[in-house]
């Protein structure tokens, strides 16, 4: 039913107002913007697989570091205590709130592992050469959950928490919340880095 | 660095996953997939406007309980004092951090209701067939999906004073109802984002450029 455009990797169609246009054929370098609504349509230079799989391997030692140490030392009358990420999406479900708790461990936990996960995924077996099994399933989940890791955010909310408690108690940033900093810094990158559009050509 | 124009009319399709544009039959009644990646192709989002419309309209009823009811309740030496987000922001300011009350402020105040006001008036002027200021209406939506998800950060706030006071043992801090209602409107703000499709603003505009070449 659908046939193949001839020239197909030239084509595109804008995918903020459809507009259908040619790339230019010298496009070694910078991006290409949609020529009536100035996004940008392609990104040109070499396929970077190297760097997102290693950026993806970076977030996930981080992202265990994260969980495994202390988040915040809370410091008061000479007693010492700490909280890990996952502490506090515990203590709202014990509160009876599923609801606020499933959203939060979607976002801080789930959300980002995915993403981390589907990098690896993806980039390992390109690294090798190969094209990894499900690579359609896989791109289009990466697109899909990445608005939803939300750790950038969380980690403003961890400084405002900590802001607000520094009255009454000794707050201390713990380990997790610097690898947690690195992590945020790590996964931004990644996105940068990946262009599903320039995926499919190589593989196609 | 630009794109060379190029004057394709009608037939053409994109696929939303991997951006492959293939030719399709002048009738469409058949499913289309994409022949690269499987995907199903639309020409555009099934019932964006009307699916866009529910999320926005649950997200609106949801935002009055996010800020009148308490989003926590602290409870220390016996006494307990309940926040929204309104007084939580107060909080802040009186005791002098008045950058993290503004934070606060603009992100669960300000950018929810900008949010709902811009998706709002963007589904009035596609509904409307309106071509005017295409460019900026785009603005408006790109603006809405980078900073929509800023406002989860009072729900984070919850989530890390729940632990932390908890551990204290000098107080109790437990997750209020509103904060429920809080992270419902983001979700559903993003949803409604999400189920927008942008090329709907950018049609009325070649329609309307079209109705004026054949008069
Ligand atoms: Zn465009």
């Amino acid at each position: 039913m659908v046939d193949h455009f001839h020239s197909k990797h030239s084509l595109v169609a804008c995918h903020e107002c459809d507009e259908l246009q040619r790339l230019p054929a010298e496009r070694e370098r910078g991006r290409v913007r949609c020529l009536r609504c100035g996004c940008v349509l392609h990104h040109a230079g070499r396929d970077a697989i190297a760097a997102p799989l290693a950026l993806g391997l970076a977030a996930l030692v981080l992202f265990v570091l994260s969980n495994a140490f202390p988040l915040l030392d809370f410091g008061l009358h000479g007693r010492h205590d700490s909280t890990y990420l996952l502490a506090g999406i515990r203590e709202l479900f014990n509160q009876d709130m599923p609801l606020l708790a499933s959203v939060v461990l979607f976002t801080t936990i789930i959300a980002p592992l995915l993403h981390i996960s589907l990098l690896i995924y993806l980039y390992l077996p390109l690294a090798l050469g190969r094209r990894p099994p499900a690579f359609a399933k896989a791109l289009r989940l990466v697109q899909t959950i990445l608005p939803w890791s939300m750790l950038e955010i969380f980690l403003l909310g961890v400084l405002v928490a900590g802001v607000k408690l520094a009255e009454q108690a000794t707050i201390v940033a713990g380990p997790a919340a610097w690898s947690l900093g690195l992590l945020v810094f790590v996964l931004s990158a990644a996105a940068t880095q990946v262009h599903p559009q320039r995926l499919w050509e190589r593989v196609a | 660095m630009s794109a060379a124009s190029h004057s394709l009319a009608g037939n053409h399709l994109a696929c939303h996953t991997c951006g492959l544009v293939s030719r399709h039959p002048e009738v469409l009644t058949a499913r289309l997939s994409c022949p690269r990646c499987g995907v199903e192709l639309h020409h555009r989002i099934p019932r964006s406007v009307s699916r866009s419309w529910a999320f926005l309209v649950a997200a609106m009823m949801l935002y009055i309980p996010a800020n009148l009811l308490p989003i926590m309740h602290v409870t220390s030496l016996g006494k307990t004092r309940s926040d929204t987000i309104l007084s939580g922001a107060e909080y802040l300011l009186v005791h002098g951090m008045w950058p993290l009350a503004l934070i606060v402020f603009v992100a669960s105040v300000l950018v929810p209701v900008v949010k709902i006001l811009i998706l709002a008036y963007l589904l009035i002027s596609v509904q409307r067939r309106s071509p005017g200021r295409a460019m900026e209406r785009l603005r408006l939506y790109r603006f809405t999906e980078f900073v929509g998800r800023w406002s989860m950060v009072d729900v984070f706030v919850v989530t890390v004073l729940v632990a932390l006071v908890h551990l204290g043992n000098v107080a109790e801090i437990e997750a209020g109802l509103g904060a429920v209602f809080f992270a419902g409107v983001v979700v559903l703000t993003m949803f409604a984002a999400q189920t927008f499709d942008p090329r709907l603003i950018w049609d009325n505009v070649r329609a309307h450029a079209a109705r004026h070449t054949t008069e």
